[in-house]
């Protein structure tokens, strides 16, 4: 059981994300882009944070770097959803300090290996 | 109750595509603009990724290429132009029809919509086509570089000291080696400091795994897909390894492995502790309290209003609470009619906080029902778009007063009125842009769409700077059609009322999107079925306007409730003037004909007793309810006015789709039903009747 933030501009993935980890016995924080996220971040901690790289107001990449300089996120996994084949986009969200990644589409059973490879009891 | 994803897909789709529709139209004005240009990509990317992951395979394939082009845009590789932006618009009609109605599309036109990118674009998309198509053959082409299977694997890691910080785990990778095999860990402390020298956050251990597994290589570099970079791995096939090292690992297997795992786990306790979490959580109420925070939650509290937390409902339920709200007022006003006729003091009491509750949640449900016209407005963009492109009319399209708010029914209902109004603007009010050269006019058009309050009712405008209207061929028209009489005298105003006769048309030529005289005599039809009118007003070689005027919700209104005979009806307030008696000496001086003498200005009426033929003794003491339409004024003869009344409107069932005197009907306090007159329609015979007596009098 861990608590995980899932930061999308999309409902539709931020729900699809709900409805995978929650029955696996997860607690979901949504957030809709990235300053939500950053905010939701400050204010209570988290096991692991899934973010998409590309959103509105504040993107992925600029998150993740927030994240990573807050006290609170040392060695907090962040993994970030991509389409992109490149591995330009990979290295520079690794740069920034993401731990991993999940390539869209995904399937259920996707998503949960990589929680429960990066979340551990 | 959990909705379906894919349902929510539909719905945020449907969201992306109108706004994605904005920006690309927003795009053609200004193509540089930078966060256009972002919000296009974005908007096609999350339909492509979150189509691929719901199922929508089409959707995916099909906006790949687009999401390409307009990551070139993005990138400044090609530039947003005009042509570009009507392709992308095409495109994105596409994908609605591939989300909503799969069945309907043709994969023919998806293939041209695409082709005409690509000749658009260049080789800018083919390339990164060509490019994907080579890293598919890549992949392909792996498998057969596969090693024969070995009986097991030396696997040597060691990663950057940096990664515990970013949350990578070696304890977890470790772990994921051994679901592949018995495995045999030994740590290398050998770069570890002393104590003193130690950075906590940082991994210096490095490990040899012997795993026994029939597993593949890509396997094992599976479990270290996220740390590839940043680590040295080696994965030698357990056959083609050094048998000495062998021998060391069996010589001190366990406590290695558990020496290793011990110290990574001091390792990373320590890590906790230089960051101990107590403390930040301690700190973030004062950093909260300092400047910086503040601003930047302030910042977030702004965008929160202007975005406004919303909450999706199906409309059906919003309809569903209307009803019980509906049946709520019509079940307090029963209560408030037995509370008043009593002596109950107590029962008064509960009675009037039960009015004031009810009346309180009637304003609330329809302060829920209401949308703002921007949400229309937004779709007539389009349409002058295509239309001006069409009829090759440059025409800059201004909205006006997009947060007025409506009735979403009612605002629904005004769509097809409104695609009417703006296409008899372009197509017969806009000039082309050769004439209006000549009249010094600008070369593009002007159509305005506005709407605002005034009191209870919403105005909403059509307005163009086209030549405005020919009074003289309109009258023509009408004396050819045989409407009015040779050389009539007629007011101007009066005239253009004959645009909303049905079949009435003056265009010279038909075109496909007006001129065909159907339009303007449903629209009014369509405006005035919504207790609404509309009223036209030109000034010619300056353009004309066509004002609607509609009430702010259809569900509820104001009512007088007037008794005829022995049945009751409700006439809406608003259209009602002033209430005066008829007396025997107004009748007198009638004589049979029916006017009334309003101060000095003679008002025909129409007695509802013989108009409903009524039984009974007619109430000695007449009341004429004066109502207007418009300028045009008819007085209503009732036997009693009983008083104002709060109307659910109930619409009569189909069977009463001919009737045309009552516009519905409500259910009154005691459970009885009232019919609601259709104010309109007896201002419209009394006119006629009206007009009927002046020229039998006349003759």
């Amino acid at each position: 059981m861990a608590t995980i933030l899932t930061v999308d501009d999309s409902p539709s993935v931020r729900q699809m994300i709900k409805l995978v980890l929650g029955p696996a016995g997860h607690a979901v924080v949504e957030a809709g882009d990235g300053s939500e996220g950053l905010a939701k971040a400050k204010a209570q901690s988290f096991d692991l944070v899934i973010t998409d790289l590309n959103m509105p107001v504040m993107n992925g990449m600029q998150m993740i770097k927030a994240l990573r300089a807050l006290p609170s996120f040392v060695g907090v996994p962040i993994v970030f959803l991509t389409t992109e084949s490149d591995d330009a986009v990979k290295q520079e969200a690794k740069a920034a300090g993401a731990t991993g990644w999940i390539t869209k589409p995904f399937k259920p059973e996707q998503l949960l290996a990589v929680v429960a490879k990066l979340v551990r009891a | 109750m959990e909705l379906d994803p894919t349902e929510t897909f539909r719905q945020e789709a449907a969201d992306l595509l109108d706004s994605l529709e904005t920006v690309l139209l927003d795009l053609g004005q200004t193509p540089q603009d930078r966060d256009l240009i972002d919000a296009a990509f974005r908007a096609l990317h999350t339909i492509k990724g979150s189509g691929a992951m719901f199922g929508f395979d089409k959707v995916a394939a099909f906006t790949h290429d687009f999401e390409t082009a307009f990551d070139l845009i993005r990138k400044g590789k090609i530039d947003a132009n005009h042509d570009i932006v009507t392709v992308s618009l095409s495109a994105r009609d596409y994908i609605r029809t591939l989300i909503e109605d799969p069945d309907s599309t043709d994969p023919i036109i998806g293939e041209a919509i695409v082709e005409e990118l690509q000749r658009l674009i260049g080789g800018g998309a083919s390339a990164s086509r060509s490019q994907a198509a080579g890293t598919e053959a890549q992949s392909a082409a792996e498998p057969e570089a596969e090693e024969p299977a070995a009986a097991g694997w030396t696997i040597e890691i060691a990663f950057e000291p940096g990664i515990l910080r970013n949350g990578t785990n070696p304890l977890a990778l470790l772990d994921d080696l051994r679901s592949l095999g018995p495995c045999v860990v030994a740590a290398d402390l050998g770069t570890v400091p002393e104590l003193g020298a130690l950075d906590p956050e940082a991994c210096l251990i490095s490990w040899a795994v012997t795993l026994e597994s029939a597993c593949n290589r890509d396997e094992i570099e599976d479990v270290f897909m996220f740390v590839r970079d940043e680590m040295k791995l080696v994965v030698t096939p357990l056959d083609a390894r050094a048998p000495k090292f062998a021998a060391l690992d069996m010589s001190m297997p366990d406590a290695v492995s558990r020496a290793g795992e011990g110290s990574t786990q001091a390792a990373m306790a320590d890590a906790a502790a230089a960051a101990p979490p107590s403390t930040t959580r301690a700190s973030l109420p004062a950093a909260a309290a300092s400047p910086a925070p503040v601003a930047e939650k302030a910042e977030l509290n702004r965008r929160g209003e202007d975005k406004g937390t919303t909450v999706r409902v199906q409309a059906e339920r919003l309809d569903e609470l209307m009803d019980r709200v509906g049946e709520l007022v019509i079940a307090q006003a029963r209560l408030s009619q037995i509370a008043h006729s009593g002596s109950d003091l107590a029962i008064k009491a509960i009675a009037e906080e039960i009015e004031r509750l009810a009346s309180g949640l009637r304003d609330s449900t329809m302060g829920v029902r209401m949308v703002p016209m921007g949400s229309l407005f937004g779709r007539f963009r389009r349409l002058v778009h295509d239309l001006s492109r069409d009829l090759g009319k440059p025409v800059d399209f201004v909205t006006v007063g997009e947060d007025t708010e409506m009735d979403k029914t009612m605002i629904e209902r005004l769509a097809d009125p409104l695609v009417h109004l703006i296409r008899n603007a372009i197509d017969h009010g806009i000039e082309s842009a050769a004439d209006r050269a000549q009249t010094a006019k600008s070369p593009t058009g002007r159509i305005e769409l506005a709407a605002r309050y005034v009191g209870a009712q919403v105005l909403v405008t059509v307005q163009d700077d086209g030549a405005g209207l020919n009074t003289a061929r309109i009258r023509a028209k009408a004396e050819e059609n045989g409407l009015i009489a040779p050389g009539a005298a007629m007011s101007e105003h009066d005239i253009h009322q004959f645009l909303f006769h049905p079949g009435f048309s003056t265009a010279k030529t038909i075109s496909a999107l007006s001129g065909r005289g159907v339009g303007m005599d449903v629209v009014k039809r369509t405006i005035e079925a919504m207790r609404g009118t509309i009223d036209l007003t030109t000034i010619p070689g300056h353009g004309s306007s066509v004002t609607l005027r509609l009430p702010l919700t259809l569900a509820i209104i104001d009512g007088l409730l007037i008794r005829v005979g022995e049945g009751r009806y409700i006439i809406p307030l608003s259209a009602v003037e002033e209430c005066i008696e008829l007396t025997a000496a107004d009748e007198a001086r009638a004589k049979g004909r029916s006017f009334l003498n309003v101060r000095g200005e003679l008002v025909p009426f129409v007695r509802l007793r013989d108009l409903f033929d009524s039984e009974g003794e007619a109430d000695p003491h007449q009341k004429v309810i004066v109502t207007s339409i418009g300028d045009t004024r008819v007085g209503l003869v009732v036997d009693q006015i009983i008083g104002s009344h709060q109307t659910v409107i109930k619409s009569l069932s189909k069977l009463h789709s001919d009737v045309t005197m009552f516009s519905g009907a409500t259910i009154l306090g005691d459970g009885s039903a009232a019919l609601i007159l259709d104010v309109a329609q007896l201002v419209t015979l009394g006119q006629s009747r009206a007009e009927s007596d002046r020229t039998s009098e006349a003759a």
